[in-house]
């Protein structure tokens, strides 16, 4: 509760200085603040993307002295837990006893579950970062967008860029053992397999796996491992493999989560010559990103992961929603609209819009680790303009197949 | 056959870590009759005070040593200051170690963040061993030769020592103990803190392989809690021998039915629990 208070009390102090500063016009300001209830976490295992999430929002927020469309904002944050009740709690709170006009979060796609129906039922428009494909697929919810991307939606072109590009032919696939890695695996599976190559070896490891030594020393001959694991669990991975002695002896391609620049310093050489494909790097050459990765380095003294970039990019997507209605976020239908028809040309990781079911099209990089003046750093190889959360399978061809899941596709080249 | 020799390696270094994680809950479990839910958190704790100490420059084997001392000191004010005053009420003591570890951990957050810190294992350890075509991990040979030592240690200090002989006191007939003679309350804070110290420099030792990150200690904790209801509650030799049962099942349950690995893990604890709830090696209560 406490918790609460003080952020209130921040927002108010920082909306009062913000509107006396800059003396925005009295009527406006009448019109009082914007309010945004953000959903994070910031205890509990997950803590790590939950904290990144709020730096990126902090910053974002901070560059424009806490203004967006004119008008000062009000955040609400709220600490989930990574708990699916909390977070419905949580969310209800933020709705129905703050008012807010939007939600930004939350992170993991089991806490966007839980809260899918109750933000149905009170119309209140969300910019969502998890990924769980099917609500924005199957069983769309018209009050969501994501400005991100879906589980898969950056896997497709990974395994492109490395059927097509790097040549790989042989592949072994692991992930952790829940919705989100089966999705993220899936999607490399299947345009890798349509592209010519072959997945020999599918590996789904418990979350809670304190040690990954047994399956490193099952590997099968391979030219390529893909691994879609989260958080530390990609370190942990990526560090054992040398362990083993086995780096350099297949190339290592991986999801956006693994090789995340949050952990890109930790990983040192091991991580070195890594692929990910991902809708965002830090060292991504506009003036957006780089003025962005200035001041979380400069504010945090850590590079920004997607976590940071997801929370401030769904703050522009946001912005310029606002801007399109004038400022009006009190009309819930409006400000959904024009979220779902915001074309967005210029954001930290390029120009990007919306499908009609609120899911992003915009670019994918294939990033490699590389090591630049004693840093490690993802330089972007390639860009794969406007990818859809479809790739190239096309809306109703994609969405007539079940949804990725752990056994579909299903994987007929096992060895 | 490489495949056996393989996970046969796996398992005993796994064991052997274990065994570090497990020796001190073990005791401690086995004289103060409290599951010490915090042992997880105090094992991630060496894990981040390892990785620090090998941060600001400090070679990996102080770091070791200063994981150990500084988690056996807050083991050490644990017990003076809370589970002292609760003593006789176990679901209490319960409870509290549980907050504990709570605390620990979102401390642990605030610290070092949630972001995964790593700790390089000493660099003349790190190129594997290479041996008729297949590598294994130097360092972990090296975890589970560190463990046989300390076990070896611990048989002495539990067998051969006077103080020793009043732990086994402790652990087997608290009153009686107290009749004789024996300072029960001094060892409680003795015992607790060896505790600590093991699972420090487990950590230290663990975080090569596995990191320091948010939720090692959730991830280690129910493996601890395992070997010591496999070999029996305050028993050296229990714990000792749970570990390498819990090292074996885990990795060859993982490796030839993946699965089904965390069943595999579970199911002799249960059937433990069922036929012999003192565990395979520990002492029925009088």
């Amino acid at each position: 509760m406490s918790m609460h208070r003080r952020s209130v009390l921040k927002g108010a102090l920082a909306a009062g200085v913000a509107t006396s500063a800059l003396k925005v016009p009295a009527a406006v300001a009448q019109a009082g603040p914007i309010k945004i209830g953000f959903l994070t976490i910031k205890t509990g295992p997950l803590a790590s993307g939950g904290l990144q999430m709020e730096q990126g929002l902090t910053v974002f927020l901070k560059q424009r002295n806490n203004m967006i469309a004119g008008r000062p904002v009000e955040l609400q944050t709220a600490d989930t837990g990574g708990n699916p009740a909390q977070a419905r709690t949580k969310t209800q709170e933020l709705v129905e006893r703050f008012n807010v006009h939007c939600l930004i979060g939350p992170l993991a796609a089991f806490e966007a579950l839980a809260i899918d129906d109750y933000i149905k039922s009170s119309k209140t428009p969300i910019l969502t970062v998890a990924g769980a494909e099917d609500m924005t697929q199957r069983k769309p919810n018209p009050w969501l967008v994501r400005a991100s991307a879906t589980s898969s939606q950056p896997s497709h072109p990974m395994a492109d860029y490395a059927a097509k590009d790097l040549k790989l032919k042989r592949a072994i696939v692991m992930a952790d053992d829940f919705a989100f890695g089966h999705e993220n695996v899936a999607g490399f599976q299947r345009v890798f397999e349509d592209a010519g190559g072959k997945v020999i070896q599918k590996i789904f490891t418990p979350l809670n796996a304190p040690d990954y030594g047994t399956y490193v020393s099952q590997f099968k001959n391979a030219d390529c491992l893909y691994t879609g694991h989260a958080g530390s669990n990609g370190l942990k991975l990526i560090r054992q493999i040398s362990e083993y002695g086995l780096k350099g002896k297949f190339t290592i391609v991986g999801g956006f989560t693994p090789i995340d620049e949050s952990v890109l310093q930790q990983m040192g050489d091991d991580g070195l010559g890594c692929y990910s494909g991902c809708w965002y790097s830090a060292a991504l050459d506009n003036p957006i990103n780089k003025e962005f990765v200035a001041t979380v380095q400069r504010d945090y003294k850590v590079d920004p992961g997607v976590y940071a970039a997801e929370t401030y990019l769904s703050a522009e997507v946001l912005e310029h929603a606002a801007k399109q209605i004038g400022g009006k976020v009190e009309d819930k239908e409006a400000l959904n609209k024009a979220l779902h028809e915001a074309k967005v040309p210029a954001t930290l990781c390029g120009p990007l819009s919306f499908d009609e079911l609120g899911n992003v099209v915009g670019n994918v990089y294939i990033r490699k680790v590389e090591k630049k003046d004693g840093k490690y750093v993802n330089t972007v190889v390639k860009t794969y303009p406007n990818v859809s959360q479809f790739w190239t399978y096309g809306k109703d061809a994609f969405l007539k197949d079940p949804v990725y899941s752990r056994d579909y596709p299903p994987a007929k080249n096992l060895e | 056959m490489q495949f056996w020799i393989i996970q046969t390696l796996n398992s005993i270094a796994f064991g052997g870590l274990l065994f570090l994680l497990s020796s001190g809950f073990s005791l401690a479990f086995g004289l103060m009759r409290i599951p010490n839910l915090a042992h997880g958190g105090f094992f991630m704790l060496g894990a981040y005070l390892g990785a620090t100490v090998t941060y600001y420059g400090g070679n990996f084997w102080i770091a070791m040593l200063a994981a150990g001392l500084g988690v056996g000191l807050v083991g050490i004010v644990f017990e003076r200051l809370i589970l002292r005053r609760l003593a006789g009420n176990v679901q209490g003591q319960v409870l509290v170690t549980l907050g504990v570890s709570f605390i620990i951990a979102d401390l642990c957050l605030l610290i070092w963040t949630g972001d995964p810190w790593t700790l390089p294992a000493p660099s003349e350890l790190r190129p594997p061993i290479r041996l008729a075509g297949f590598a294994f991990p130097t360092f972990r040979l090296v975890v589970f030769v560190i463990a046989l030592i300390t076990a070896v240690a611990l048989y002495f200090l539990m067998d051969r020592t006077r103080l020793g002989a009043m732990i086994r006191a402790g652990v087997d007939d608290m009153e009686m103990a107290r009749g004789v003679g024996i300072p029960v309350s001094l060892l409680f804070t003795v015992v607790f803190c060896l505790g600590a110290v093991l699972a420090g420099i487990g950590g230290t030792l663990g975080a090569p392989s596995l990191n320091a990150y948010p939720g090692l200690d959730a991830d280690m904790l129910p493996l601890a809690l395992i070997v010591v209801i496999l070999g029996g509650a305050g028993s050296l030799l229990g714990a000792f021998v749970g570990s390498f049962v819990v090292g074996f099942l885990y990795n060859f349950g993982i490796a030839l039915f993946p699965d089904l690995a965390y069943f595999i893990l579970f199911l002799p604890m249960v059937l433990v629990l069922v036929l012999m709830p003192q565990g395979l090696f520990g002492r029925i209560p009088s």
